[in-house]
């Protein structure tokens, strides 16, 4: 079985409720703030922020609990990495150095785990608005609400059918494989290196080339349909921005500035407790 | 064929790619030699489309399939390695014409230039774009993440040599066979 993606679930919750476009503005402001700060201030209250949200939004552990082992996974291969590779990149950042023990090239000081507990605050931050948006976001509707704010609905389409299609693509992927592998192909991670990849084509060539065909048939039937003959289309999945979703996104747009504010205002994008 | 840009045929093979790329995330040939490390089949996957669909389609399906794929295998979207993607989708696209896979005709010369300019726009990628986002965005140490980029640029190379060749040529003579047909008057 292939793994467990992040999916939408259909949920009655204001969250839910709201458009597509609301939800979208909220993850970019939320991730470019995100990005952009180093305060820990701001980045253990969006870390609240977040886990109060991913609360209230009802999704549950079980649509997300697989992934998320998997990012714990990569944020301590990423954190120890750091420090392999630059154990004094915190007193570079502060400026002190307050040793806590050891000595030599890895000592370890108060800076060190100060800029990585960072790190990883920044990281946890994301998580829950990424699961937030992928869990409660219709795809269709989604693509109707880009095409409202202007962008051309040959992007929404795209996305719309990149959205729509991944679980198709993935079922062909799972029976390729069982096909294969029936036939007598060695998948595990036993052969050298240059059979894997032999193997790897055995799945590769006829996902790709029956997928190219899917290509070659959707748009002849989207072709037969006059798709791109206006300029405008009408959607099915269409909804209008309510109260609530103008609400969100006021808030999100102040957040951010008063994040940022916080952030630069003494000059620089970490938040220094060792001065 | 479609002469416009993008025209009807391009916004579906930048969704059904994008699609594609985002299933092939989970398809990884790890290397014996270094830990933790593993060839991306789906970094061939966007040589390849870029090469047949253009740059529009490459650069869609390098950020889009990047960003959709580490956000539901991941659970996080790490900007700084999404830009990159598109770029060498891009990259690959704009010289599409000097490969000819479209045509059917991706003998030893179109191959020998495809190669060059992966190996070309994985480098302007992974080695100058991709670490150089990471400092600026989440600051983080210069030797660290230029090893990282150098190891992806390895791997990203080496996988679309490899497979993105193998498809392009299996590509080219699947269209020679289907265009060599005549009609009967």
């Amino acid at each position: 079985m292939a793994r467990k993606l992040l999916t939408y679930e259909k949920k009655n919750t204001w969250i839910d409720r709201l458009s597509g476009i609301t939800k979208l503005v909220f993850f970019i402001c939320w991730s470019v703030t995100s990005m952009m700060t180093y305060d820990t201030r701001v980045l253990v209250f969006m870390l609240v922020a977040s886990l109060f949200l991913f609360k209230i939004s009802k999704t549950e552990w079980r649509q997300v609990g697989s992934v998320f082992k998997f990012i714990i996974f990569f944020l301590i291969l990423n954190v120890s990495a750091i420090f392999l590779f630059s154990p004094n990149q915190g007193e570079v950042i502060y400026g002190t150095r307050t040793v806590l023990c050891g000595s030599g090239r890895y000592t370890v000081t108060a800076e060190q785990l100060f800029y990585e507990m960072n790190i990883v605050l920044k990281y946890l931050t994301i998580v829950p608005s990424i699961f937030i948006f992928m869990v409660t976001t219709n795809p269709s509707e989604l693509a109707a609400s880009l095409n409202r704010m202007g962008i051309h609905y040959n992007v929404g389409y795209s996305i719309a059918i990149a959205l729509r299609y991944i679980p198709d693509i993935q079922n062909d992927f799972t029976k390729i494989k069982n096909a294969q592998m029936a036939r007598g192909i060695e998948m595990s991670k036993k052969g050298r290196l240059f059979e894997r990849i032999k193997a790897t084509t055995a799945i590769i060539f006829p996902l790709v080339f029956s997928s190219m065909n899917r290509i070659d048939t959707i748009s002849t039937a989207m072709e037969l349909r006059n798709f791109g003959r206006y300029k405008k289309r009408t959607w099915y999945m269409s909804r209008k921005l309510e109260k609530n979703d103008y609400a969100v996104i006021i808030t999100m747009i102040l957040f951010m500035i008063i994040a940022l504010t916080i952030t630069y205002i003494d000059g620089s994008r970490f938040y220094n407790p060792f001065i | 064929m479609d002469k416009k840009k993008f025209g009807i045929q391009q916004v579906v093979a930048a969704g059904i790619g994008t699609a594609l790329f985002v299933v092939l995330t989970e398809v990884q040939i790890p290397l014996v030699i270094v830990p933790n490390t593993a060839l991306q089949v789906r970094a061939a996957l966007l040589g390849f489309l870029s090469a047949v669909y253009g740059p529009i389609v490459g650069c869609v399906v390098g950020l889009l399939g990047h960003a959709l794929g580490d956000a539901f295998f991941y659970g996080g979207v790490w900007w700084s390695w999404v830009v990159p993607e598109g770029v060498v989708g891009l990259v690959i696209g704009l010289l599409a014409k000097y490969y000819n896979v479209r045509e059917g005709e991706f003998g030893g010369k179109q191959i020998g230039i495809f190669n060059l300019v992966q190996v070309v726009a994985n480098a302007v990628a992974w080695i100058v774009v991709a670490p150089v986002l990471d400092i600026v965005i989440y600051a983080e140490p210069a030797n660290k993440v230029f090893a990282q980029g150098a190891l992806a640029f390895l791997a990203n190379v080496i996988i679309t040599a490899i497979l993105g060749t193998l498809l392009g040529v299996a590509y080219a003579k699947l269209i020679a066979k289907s265009s060599s047909l005549q009609k009967e008057d």
